[in-house]
């Protein structure tokens, strides 16, 4: 009788000490939380709150505290103008262009390196390269690469005859946004690979072992078996890549500036809000720009959850 | 009889010369996709090697290499001033974003409480930012601050991508960790600082290594802010100065110079990703895959 009681006793104690543990974690836990949450606050919760209070008002760089509330003025005034729609456009073509061409391409490298063969580790260093290098100075490589006069690019496609006269690859309008597109395929396809060959290594080897003594056609294993196991990774991979280059700025600012045959939808914002000074206009633009991205990643999560259920 | 044979004996060569035919395909493309990585990097190192004239021959293996673009570089712009500004700015972003994130990853990995997943996705949504989306906001803060064309309004700036990221990852490290750690230390009395510090840190070492330096490489690449919160040359950063090098007018832009200053910013960088190529792979896959 006493050792039961005596039992029951410590164990209520037990109970006792281990909610007022876990409360008490719990608050340790906010504790440790508080600076990074404090820091995120101020410079990601603030400056977002107020670019999209300035976006209502006519407010200039060089005076912002004598804004006025105007409603949605500079929102219908951005509406009309055709550079934003341009802007969209050109950021858009880029974001699917370049992302559908990085995703084949990242599938090839991955499957590649999937195989077995010497020097795989070395080929896989071989393609970080392109990831390490800073966008700015890819931009300025290519910008030379494509030099109309002097570039490699026109003189090995004069020496192998595919051109007969050299192209203006950055100037003229009609090449100068894919030029910009296939810098980005070059840099990021690298990232997609790397994402991809991860997924590769984490399917279960057993459905290929039956596959190959069935004797299935290798390019029918990869779209029956391979591509259906790999879609959750290269959702994630792609909705990554598509939200990176909706932002795009600093690639299409370096290789062509302010031009708008390429302009992308940040490269606007900031040439409004810096260049213009029109801290109202500029940050409309900006709070519109993320709308659109939010808007898009809503969608997207939502048509990949009900892909998944089906 | 004969015939058979000899038919069973053409199947086998057949198959022989296919596979040999794939090989070849096989080691052909592999040359392809390197040719295709890595020629855009070498042929800016070939270019910052050669003099004015030789700039505009095509010459696939510089003739007599010629040093003077790396000397111009730093005589004529602050490029010296340029590399320590991005030295400062990358490594006290790392270190500041590092000490924070870990704190908060011990939080999030370690111990349960409501609203953690949706805490998870909301900083998961901040590193969805486009960076525009605060370039006004964020300029008036650092104005206020007293802040602008000075390094700190850069660290402090970076923290808004360097943040989400370094806590995701981290997070995701610390609850790979075994659940025993923390129960044998918490049964020995130890609090929660001491776990942190004395458990979880030398354990973490590996992670922080790798996302430390996925967070330099995206603080040192960093172009946006840098562009926008910086006004003198001497306050510029790398990828700035860079992209601002010009010559006597834009049809004379000196690409010797340009690209012996891309050399030497990107070398040093691309050693660091071959020597941490596992971790930085397990890292951003631990970022993304995972996640």
């Amino acid at each position: 009788m006493e050792v039961t009681k005596h039992r029951h006793g410590t164990r209520k104690g037990a109970a006792h000490t281990s909610t007022r543990l876990s409360r008490q974690k719990v608050r340790w836990a906010w504790l440790f939380m508080a600076p990074m949450l404090l820091v995120l606050a101020f410079v990601a919760g603030w400056p977002l709150f107020k670019t999209i209070a300035y976006g209502f008002t006519d407010a200039s760089l060089i005076a912002p505290e004598t804004a006025r509330f105007i409603g949605f003025d500079n929102f219908a005034f951005l509406l009309q103008d055709p550079y934003w729609w341009t802007a969209v456009w050109n950021t858009v073509v880029f974001a699917f262009a370049s992302v559908a061409l990085e995703t084949v391409l990242g599938l090839i490298i991955a499957l590649t390196l999937n195989a077995k063969f010497p020097g795989r580790g070395g080929l896989r260093a071989a393609i970080l390269i392109p990831w390490a290098i800073p966008t700015v100075v890819s931009a300025q490589m290519w910008n030379w690469m494509y030099n109309d006069v002097f570039g490699v690019i026109n003189h090995i496609l004069q020496f192998v005859g595919l051109i007969e006269q050299p192209i203006a690859w950055t100037a003229s309008p009609d090449t100068a946004l894919l030029s910009i597109i296939l810098v980005d395929v070059w840099k990021t396809t690298p990232f997609m690979a790397l994402l991809l060959l991860a997924g590769l290594q984490m399917l279960p080897t057993e459905c290929y072992e039956s596959a190959r003594i069935d004797g299935v056609h290798p390019l029918k294993v990869f779209f029956r078996v391979t591509l259906p196991l790999l879609k959750p990774t290269l959702m994630v991979a792609i909705i990554f890549r598509l939200l990176d280059a909706l932002r795009v700025f600093d690639l299409v600012y370096v290789m062509s500036g302010n031009n708008h045959d390429t302009m992308s939808m940040s490269v606007y914002a900031r040439q409004q809000l810096i260049d213009f000074g029109g801290l109202g206009f500029g940050s409309a633009a900006s709070s519109l720009i993320f709308a659109i991205i939010a808007l898009f990643t809503v969608v997207y999560l939502t048509v990949a959850r009900v892909g998944r259920e089906h | 009889m004969l015939i058979k044979v000899m038919l069973i004996k053409t199947n086998a060569r057949l198959k022989k010369l296919k596979r040999a035919v794939a090989n070849v395909l096989f080691y052909l493309l592999l040359a392809v996709i390197v040719l295709y990585t890595v020629f855009p990097f070498y042929w800016a190192i070939v270019s910052s090697l050669k003099s004015g004239s030789a700039l505009f021959q095509v010459d696939f293996w510089p003739q007599d290499p010629y040093w003077e673009n790396y000397v111009a570089v730093f005589r004529e712009q602050p490029f010296g001033r340029n590399i320590l500004n991005s030295l400062l700015v990358s490594i006290s972003t790392v270190l500041i974003s590092l000490s924070l994130a870990l704190a908060a990853a011990y939080a999030m990995g370690r111990i349960q409480f409501r609203g953690r997943t949706l805490l998870l996705f909301v900083i998961l949504g901040v590193s969805m930012f486009p960076q525009v989306a605060v370039l006004s906001g964020m300029f008036e803060l650092i104005n206020s601050l007293g802040l602008y064309n000075n390094l700190l309004a850069l660290s402090l700036s970076y923290m808004i991508f360097t943040l989400p990221f370094t806590v995701w990852v981290l997070t995701t490290f610390m609850r790979e960790l075994p659940k025993e750690l923390e129960e044998a230390a918490i049964v020995d009395g130890a609090t929660p600082f001491t776990i942190v510090t004395k458990v979880f840190i030398p354990l973490m070492g590996p992670a922080l290594v790798t996302t430390g330096l996925l967070a330099f490489i995206a603080a040192w690449n960093e172009f946006l802010f840098a562009l926008t919160f910086t006004l003198s040359s001497e306050m510029r950063t790398v990828p700035v100065a860079i992209a601002l090098i010009s010559g006597a007018s834009s049809y004379e832009l000196p690409w010797g110079n340009i690209m012996a200053a891309s050399v030497i910013v990107t070398v040093p960088l691309i050693v660091l990703v071959l020597v941490f190529q596992r971790r930085i792979v397990s890292g951003l896959t631990a970022g993304a895959v995972k996640g």
